[in-house]
């Protein structure tokens, strides 16, 4: 049902042909400069870092339970059921929580534009739901960046790390990570080295606000009737105070 | 300012604080025109890795703390009907509705696309805490012009509408204090989707709870504030025993708040981290110190609690207090998981200026165009001079929206 990307960073090279055809996909500029760029960034959506001969990719994870999705007032950010997390720039009022709100950090902002935008890899969402694969996935000379059913991914993440344990640190990343992510991570060395944080939590985080969020409803009714009723019982014994004569007529209030 | 209750002729008189105020608003006007014409970029130290400064952190979070006086005061009057408290409230709900219009000026400026501000209306996202806030402080402003309405329609004698406010008055701050306190406490909720992003002295469930109750105890010592910077400005007798009384509130506010603090850091296993030095720690205990610890060795004495001087700086101490906490909570307590240190552009800097100046300045006007302070409360020398420009209001209607 749900596509995702599995990177193995064992069998890249490193080629960066993923970034040149991600910028040509979302129509940003591509040079040598942009290419020796190591951070993701409003121009870059997608990165390959290099560590010595470890290479690893940086990109949109496009969470399961997406935190930009979950902030974002308008909806500008949608999770699809074919698994990218989309963005509606006409929608966004540009309020950056979700910026805040990623665990990843992953969007951007187009901050020297006066009408900026959010930029963050969709997985294009074009090419997914006319049944292609992403074009990071298509130009892959070395098969390091593959797209499928992410079921099928997880089983082959396994089956990879099963059959040559020696290769691979015993993790998929993504699997669990913040409730899982359509991308999915294979390395050979700790993700720690390439700015991946292992210890992040497991749980979806949109839950943390929606579970305060999801009392609204009652507290609503809940406080109007409380406010209603201290006001009723507060009045009630003026008005008591008043005919059995205890107050002087409007004391301390009004003007006579 | 302290001439502005005498209106009239003669040259304008430049006084020291109209040369601030001009200058503020000069640096501010340019400040906008480069945030305007250059984009966010340009007139601020935001990034990717900082995408939230001084607009979020003071502009709108204290800006919605500092209003709040204006729920918890309509409560005390209307909901718990405390007559003595009666006579400050009108001040109170101008100094609240000031606030959240200039709350939503400075989202203009923050927002990238400040056009498009009205979205959520029609673009919904009942789970995103923003869209909450988004419609609170929209439906809350509109509640706060009611509630302010009175004063405007009293100035020009409008009997009928008058009526219709009075008759709906009670619904109006039922639905004013459900609204503070939804987008109050959704402020801290704001937060609680950035587990690991935000510093373990700041991060905590309670976040909701803690700006909730931390927005009560600035209404209250904003109000103490305000009241007796009018008293003194506009030459108002000051209303001693409401202050007093508020103070004795804000006493139980702060030291409710001080124990679920604290009981939270310990819970979570924080409070070792609280001896630790480091940017973080000192930051924290700046916070802790001016709006806790001070306050409450202030407060907890009789002999401060009924003087204006003692319940004055006191109540200086708590604003400035959780002008820090929220300063912290959106500012510090990212600095070090994004490892960049946020400073404000001076145009970013200059934009709150104005802004802040601005309010100043609307509420000297107010206080001279409007019967913000029944005649009463004026000393007898002023008495003369602001019954001559006030329109002659009947007696019945003083107060009759309230």
């Amino acid at each position: 049902m749900s596509k995702a990307l599995l990177y193995d960073s064992t069998i890249c090279i490193g080629c960066k042909q993923c970034e040149q055809a991600c910028a040509g996909q979302n129509k940003l500029p591509y040079d040598d400069a942009i290419a020796a760029e190591e951070l993701q960034s409003e121009h870059k959506l997608t990165v390959v870092m290099t560590r010595g001969d470890k290479f690893m990719r940086r990109l949109c994870m496009n969470c399961q339970d997406p935190s930009c999705a979950s902030v974002c007032p308008v909806g500008a950010l949608q999770k699809t059921a074919l698994g990218p997390v989309t963005y509606d720039p006409s929608k966004c009022m540009g309020c950056r929580y979700c910026m805040v709100a990623c665990p990843f950090s992953v969007p951007k902002y187009e901050w020297s534009k006066l009408v900026p935008k959010v930029q963050k890899c969709t997985m294009c969402p074009d090419r997914v739901s006319q049944g292609k694969q992403t074009a990071c996935a298509e130009i892959c000379p070395t098969g390091a960046t593959k797209f499928g059913e992410r079921d099928e991914l997880i089983a082959e993440a396994q089956k990879r790390i099963r059959e040559n344990p020696g290769n691979y640190v015993n993790h998929i990343y993504g699997l669990e990570e913040v409730g899982g992510t359509s991308v999915l991570l294979l390395s050979a060395v700790p993700f720690e080295t390439f700015g991946y944080r292992t210890s992040i939590s497991k749980d979806p985080l949109p839950m943390l606000t929606y579970q305060v969020l999801s009392h609204i409803p009652e507290f609503v009714p809940l406080g109007g009737m409380v406010l209603g009723g201290v006001w009723w019982i507060t009045y009630r014994r003026e008005e008591v105070a008043l005919a059995e004569g205890r107050l002087p007529e409007k004391k301390n209030g009004r003007k006579p | 300012m302290k001439d502005s209750i005498v209106p009239g002729g003669g040259p304008i008189r430049l006084t020291f604080w109209k040369i601030v105020f001009l200058l503020l608003m000069a640096g501010g006007l340019y400040a906008t025109f480069v945030r305007f014409t250059q984009g966010l970029g340009a007139s601020t130290h935001l990034s990717d890795k900082f995408p939230w400064g001084i607009w979020i952190s003071f502009d709108v979070l204290c800006g919605v703390m500092l209003a709040a006086g204006g729920f918890t005061l309509t409560a005390a009057v209307h909901i718990l009907n405390i007559k003595r408290m009666h006579s400050i409230i009108r001040p109170t709900i101008l100094t609240a509705f000031l606030g959240y219009l200039l709350v939503c000026v400075a989202l203009m400026y923050d927002l990238g696309k400040p056009y498009n501000i009205w979205h959520p209306l029609i673009m919904r996202n009942p789970h995103s805490v923003m869209f909450e806030v988004a419609y609170c402080v929209m439906l809350y402003t509109t509640v706060l012009a009611l509630e302010f309405s009175p004063i405007v329609l009293e100035r020009f004698g409008w009997q009928k509408p008058l009526k219709v406010i009075r008759a709906i008055l009670i619904p109006l701050v039922i639905c004013g204090v459900i609204l503070s306190t939804l987008h109050q406490s959704s402020l801290g909720t704001l937060y609680l989707i950035v587990p690991e992003k935000l510093h373990p002295f700041w991060y905590s469930p309670l976040l909701p709870v803690f700006f909730f109750l931390s927005a009560i105890a600035v209404g209250l010592a904003m109000t103490i504030f305000e009241s007796s910077m009018s008293a003194k400005h506009f030459g108002l007798q000051l209303e001693l025993p409401v202050l007093q009384e508020l103070g004795r509130v804000l006493v139980v506010v702060l030291g409710i708040y001080a124990i679920l603090r604290f009981e939270d850091l310990a819970r979570r296993g924080a409070l070792k981290l609280t001896l630790q030095p480091g940017y973080e720690m000192y930051l924290f205990w700046l916070e802790i110190t001016l709006a806790l610890i001070l306050p409450l060795i202030l407060l907890l004495q009789f002999r401060v609690r009924s003087s204006p001087v003692g319940l004055y700086w006191s109540a200086v101490l708590v604003v400035l207090g959780f002008i820090t906490n929220r300063m912290n909570v959106s500012i510090t307590g990212f600095e070090g998981s994004t490892g960049v240190r946020y400073f404000p552009k001076w145009s970013e800097l200059a934009v709150t200026g104005m802004i802040i100046a601005g309010g100043f300045a609307l509420f000297g006007l107010a206080v001279k165009y409007l019967p913000i302070f029944s005649r009463e409360h004026l000393l007898e020398e002023q008495y003369a001079e602001v019954q001559a420009p006030a329109p002659a209001v009947p007696a019945l209607l003083e107060h009759a929206g309230d």
